[in-house]
């Protein structure tokens, strides 16, 4: 065996090593990385920032990983110098380390502008996920932030900020935004983008100095002006780290020299990554660097043949709803420009075309057709048949893209370059069915996930059995995966639904996501949001059940079933009074007045005394019991006052669906609690709390979550499970879907086996919660708005 | 067809409907925000009440089986393949009353 050393565990070194390790076992591998942590997707920091991801959700290659490879990761280590006749490397660490071959994968630094005073307090670069970190704790509601350079980082940590509450200034030197992707009006669309987001955007505006003592107080501009600032944050543009190929003798230019098999000058070093220079370009994008990772293990392990002959760039931007897309040369020196705009709707789109082939491409405002023009621009197709719609495509079923008239070679993924092929083939071969069985078998959609609605469609079209995963979106009308949303929800601030449809979606909503989303807000801002009753299904506008006939039911709630004379007495009167069709006992111990005309509800509701029993919507239902030791002679738990306690501690909450819980004095079960979505069941000495059961739609039998002790115990348990199903399962998710896709294990360590702390958090914010919910039907009494319950009926009539 | 003043404005919330009781007829008037539509109160699938339906952009969803009625046309927008209608009212706005020609 030989000895590889890999300087860089970042994206393109790992890349390449997991390349390497395809290929016949021959090395004994150490990799070192100055960072601290495994290799992460350098791509998402920018999501980490926004607050779509969190930092553990953008680990690449966990520590099992290096393990299982057997390779020495000497994580926090700097490597330091070069030493290519002896054939060592020396870290900061004072260690030093023989190869037979060595791998550079440095990639790049931030750049430092000669700007004075960048090296005092809360300035920073935007490339780590250390950066990201620390950025993160700085980034508060009302700090002034301003970002230096107008480009993809910059723009990116500027929404970023933003979305944190900060102010935020980007200031840029050149004339447009993202001026080395865009053209001058592309960039001007960007920019109106970039405003209408609350973003400020100074352009043509040098900046001189960071001024204040130690902490940045403010940013000098050459006009002599001064921005204030609590945060600054410096992108302007990456350098190439080739320290240590000067270090080992190697040929330098902007980046280590590299040919067409990624061999330096060096037989015995290779390199990869940001801080190669091929064929004259250094990039800046992951694509290329896959690329040259393929090539690399090729030649590296002896394999050599495989060429690397650069790579057609594209880029995208990933700010929610400031879609931008640039690719190829899109200069119009010998090519012929095709152009769309429309001012209003914000949308800029590009082509450029030289002998019938398309060149360069930029899309403002809809990249829907960027796969299209990518495909066009890596195989040359020849367009000039479909000159006359090349920007106006035939009408498209999936996301303005016809699968079928792709080709195979067509790449799907930009980042990590999978072809549809290469999909479909691994959809067939592997029997693939979730994308995340698709992720896992091709690595596709795991870089900037720009891809994975595309990858969903060739999943729904080519596996037999596609399944749509907890990831699918919400529904058309607000595209997001329902974790992302309530993630956006919370980072953004938004409080109403229609401020969220208004941002992310298309305005205007329907049936599904505007219930969903109504949900959303009220677990996450516990009332202190816009409560929107337009955007709430009619059940959830008068608080009872619409009927066939358009008539209500009303089920008032009978804690734990338990009821007395008077309450039955009330409820015969008030059938009696609004001659109620139909007075039955539920299937949960409780009574049901079917048939009110709505404008009824609210005397009904009074003169019943009683609170609403949620059996209209996706909330708290009831708490079936049993007699337990009260009176039953096999009782071992006191069941009936179990049940009705934690009825009380649930009532009133709203929930992804209905939650219905029972408490049985024994394992006789005979309020079925273990097919409920919550069940206390007694035994001598305690208590099994159950969850995920279910006895409708589908029969499951409730998973057990933990035995315990005391009732007490019992019910700080449920309300464990009951907030964590509020806070992580989807609208509409029952708990027997929730636990089964979770798994108990994960429910369970996040839950009742969770750290003190985390468990405490969960029971506090169930507190805000319970806090502020309160009986529905009190709106009897004080309507939110005066024909909550009662029709229109005409002024006056006027012949005309 | 004569002008019946229903209500003032602000009687009935913005992406809200409400029914408008006239003799014997029930009719359905939403507020789209910049503008209110009329529509017989009748989904034409089992007679649903539209007035208590989901607004989504200019269209309502029936609460009973989620027909989607277009409330400009009265056309029927879901399910796609068949072509029932619902009659639409026009209406009008003065001095802050909504008045439908009914
Ligand atoms: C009134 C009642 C039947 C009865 O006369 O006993 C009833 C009536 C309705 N059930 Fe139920 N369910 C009733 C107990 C149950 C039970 C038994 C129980 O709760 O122990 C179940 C099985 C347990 C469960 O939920 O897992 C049950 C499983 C369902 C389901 C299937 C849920 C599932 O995912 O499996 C639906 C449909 C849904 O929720 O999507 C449903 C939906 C409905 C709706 C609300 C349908 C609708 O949206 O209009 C019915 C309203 C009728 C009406 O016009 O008022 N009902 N329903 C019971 C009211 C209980 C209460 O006091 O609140
Ligand atoms: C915020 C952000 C957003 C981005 N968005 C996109 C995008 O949307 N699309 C896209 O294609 N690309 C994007 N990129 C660029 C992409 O992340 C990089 O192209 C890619 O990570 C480069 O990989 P690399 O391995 O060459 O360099 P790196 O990922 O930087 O890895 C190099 C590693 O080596 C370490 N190292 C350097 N010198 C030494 C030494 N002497 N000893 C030990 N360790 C050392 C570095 O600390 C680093 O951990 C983005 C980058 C950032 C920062
Ligand atoms: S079982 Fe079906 S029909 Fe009976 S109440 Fe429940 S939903 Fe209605
Ligand atoms: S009655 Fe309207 S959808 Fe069935």
């Amino acid at each position: 065996m030989k000895t590889l050393v890999v300087v860089g565990n970042g994206m393109a070194g790992i890349a390449c090593v997991e390349q390497i390790l395809k290929h016949a076992p021959q090395f004994e591998i150490t990799i070192f990385g100055d960072e601290t942590h495994v290799n992460y997707n350098r791509i998402l920091l920018s999501s980490v920032l926004a607050g779509e991801r969190s930092a553990d959700e953008i680990t690449l290659n966990p520590l099992e990983w290096y393990l299982r490879n057997d390779i020495q990761l000497r994580l926090g280590v700097r490597v330091v110098d070069v030493n290519p006749e002896a054939k060592t490397v020396a870290g900061d660490d004072g260690s030093v380390t023989p190869y037979d071959t060595l791998l550079l994968a440095t990639g790049s630094s931030a750049f430092k502008p000669p700007i004075a005073g960048l090296d005092k307090e809360n300035v920073f670069a935007f490339r780590t996920l250390d950066d990201t970190r620390e950025l993160l704790e700085r980034a508060k509601p009302d700090v002034k932030a301003v970002v230096i350079g107008g480009g993809l980082l910059g723009l990116e940590a500027a929404r970023g900020l933003q979305v944190r509450g900060c102010a935020v200034t980007v200031v840029h030197l050149m004339s447009t935004l993202m001026e080395r992707q865009l053209d001058a009006d592309g960039g001007n669309y960007l920019t109106g983008k970039m405003e209408d987001l609350g973003i400020r955007v100074l352009l043509r505006r040098s900046t001189t100095a960071i001024v204040g003592d130690e902490r940045a107080e403010g940013v000098a501009l050459e006009d002599g002006e001064i921005l204030e600032a609590d945060l600054v944050v410096v992108a302007a543009g990456i350098r190439p780290n080739v320290e240590l190929g000067y270090k080992a003798g190697l040929h330098v230019n902007r980046g280590i020299v590299a040919n067409d098999h990624m061999e330096t000058s060096d037989p015995d070093i290779f390199a990869v990554g940001e801080c190669v220079e091929h064929r004259g370009v250094c990039y800046g994008l992951v694509a290329p660097l896959l690329e040259q990772g393929k090539v690399l293990a090729a030649t590296i392990t002896g394999n050599k043949g495989p060429v690397y002959g650069g790579t057609v760039l594209a880029t995208k931007l990933k700010i929610m709803g400031v879609d931008v897309f640039s690719a190829g040369d899109w200069s119009e020196q010998h090519a012929d420009p095709i152009r769309f705009e429309d001012r209003a709707l914000g949308i800029y789109k590009k082509l450029t075309v030289r002998d019938g082939k398309l060149v360069g491409a930029i899309l403002v405002g809809d990249t829907a057709d960027s796969h299209r023009y990518m495909d066009w621009l890596r195989t040359g197709a020849d367009l000039s048949g479909r000159r006359s719609h090349l920007l106006f495509p035939p009408p498209a079923s999936d996301g303005g893209l016809d699968l079928a008239e792709m080709s195979d070679a067509a790449t799907i993924c930009g980042c990590v370059g999978v072809t549809k092929g290469a999909i479909i083939q691994a959809i067939h071969e592997k029997g693939i069915s979730t994308m995340s069985q698709l992720k896992e078998a091709t690595r596709a959609s795991t870089g900037c996930g720009s891809c994975t609605s595309l990858c969903q469609n060739i999943l729904r079209a080519v596996a037999p059995e596609f399944e749509e995963e907890g990831k699918k979106v919400l529904c058309g009308c607000v595209p997001f995966a329902q974790d992302n949303l309530r993630e956006i929800l919370r980072s953004q601030k938004l409080k109403s639904v229609q401020e969220v449809l208004d941002i992310y979606g298309n305005g205007r909503g329907c049936e599904i996501c505007k219930p969903a989303l109504s949900y959303m807000l009220d677990m996450i801002w516990c009332g202190d949001h816009d409560e929107d009753r337009s955007a709430r299904f009619i059940n959830d506008r008068v608080h009872a059940n619409i009927q066939k006939d358009g008539t209500f039911s009303v089920i008032p709630r009978i804690h734990g079933g338990v009821t007395s004379p008077d309450q039955l007495r009330r409820i015969a009167d008030v059938a009696d009074k609004y001659n109620v069709p139909m007075v039955k006992i539920t299937g949960s111990q409780r009574i049901d007045l079917l048939g009110v005309r709505k404008e009824d509800l609210p005397k009904v509701w009074a003169d019943l005394g009683m609170m609403s029993g949620q059996a209209y919507t996706k909330g708290v239902r009831m708490v079936k019991t049993c007699v337990g030791t009260e009176f039953c002679r096999f009782g071992t738990q006191d069941s009936t006052s179990a049940g009705i306690e934690m009825e009380h501690r649930f009532e009133n909450l709203f929930t992804p669906h209905k939650v219905k819980m029972a408490t049985v004095g024994c394992p006789r079960n005979c309020a079925e609690a273990t097919v409920k979505d919550i069940g206390l069941v007694g035994q001598e000495g305690g208590w099994q709390v159950v969850v995920g059961g279910a006895a409708g739609k589908s029969v499951r039998k409730a998973d057990l979550l933990i035995t315990v002790e005391t009732t007490g115990q019992a019910l700080e348990a449920a309300e464990l499970f009951f907030q964590y199903y509020r806070e992580q399962a989807n609208y509409l998710e029952r708990t027997y879907d929730f636990v089964e896709r979770v798994g108990i294990d994960k429910v369970r360590k996040e839950t009742v086996y969770a750290p003190e702390a985390a468990r405490r958090a969960l029971l506090e914010r169930l507190q805000k919660s319970k806090a502020a919910a309160k009986d529905a039907w009190l709106e009897g009494q004080s309507p939110v708005n005066p024909t909550q319950f009662i029709p229109l009926r005409p002024i006056e009539s006027v012949m005309s | 067809m004569s002008w019946i003043r229903i209500a003032t404005c602000d009687s009935i919330p913005p992406r809200e409907g409400r029914a408008a009781v006239i003799g014997e007829r029930q009719i359905a008037v939403f507020n789209l925000g910049d503008r209110f539509l009329a529509v017989d109160n009748l989904c034409p699938h089992q007679s649903g009440p539209l007035c208590d339906g989901i607004v989504a952009g200019d269209a309502v969803v029936c609460p009973l089986h989620a027909w989607k009625v277009n409330l400009e046309t009265g056309a029927v927008a879901r399910p796609a393949e068949q072509d029932h209608c619902v009659r639409t009212y026009a209406t009008r706005v003065d001095d802050g009353v909504v008045s439908i020609d009914a």
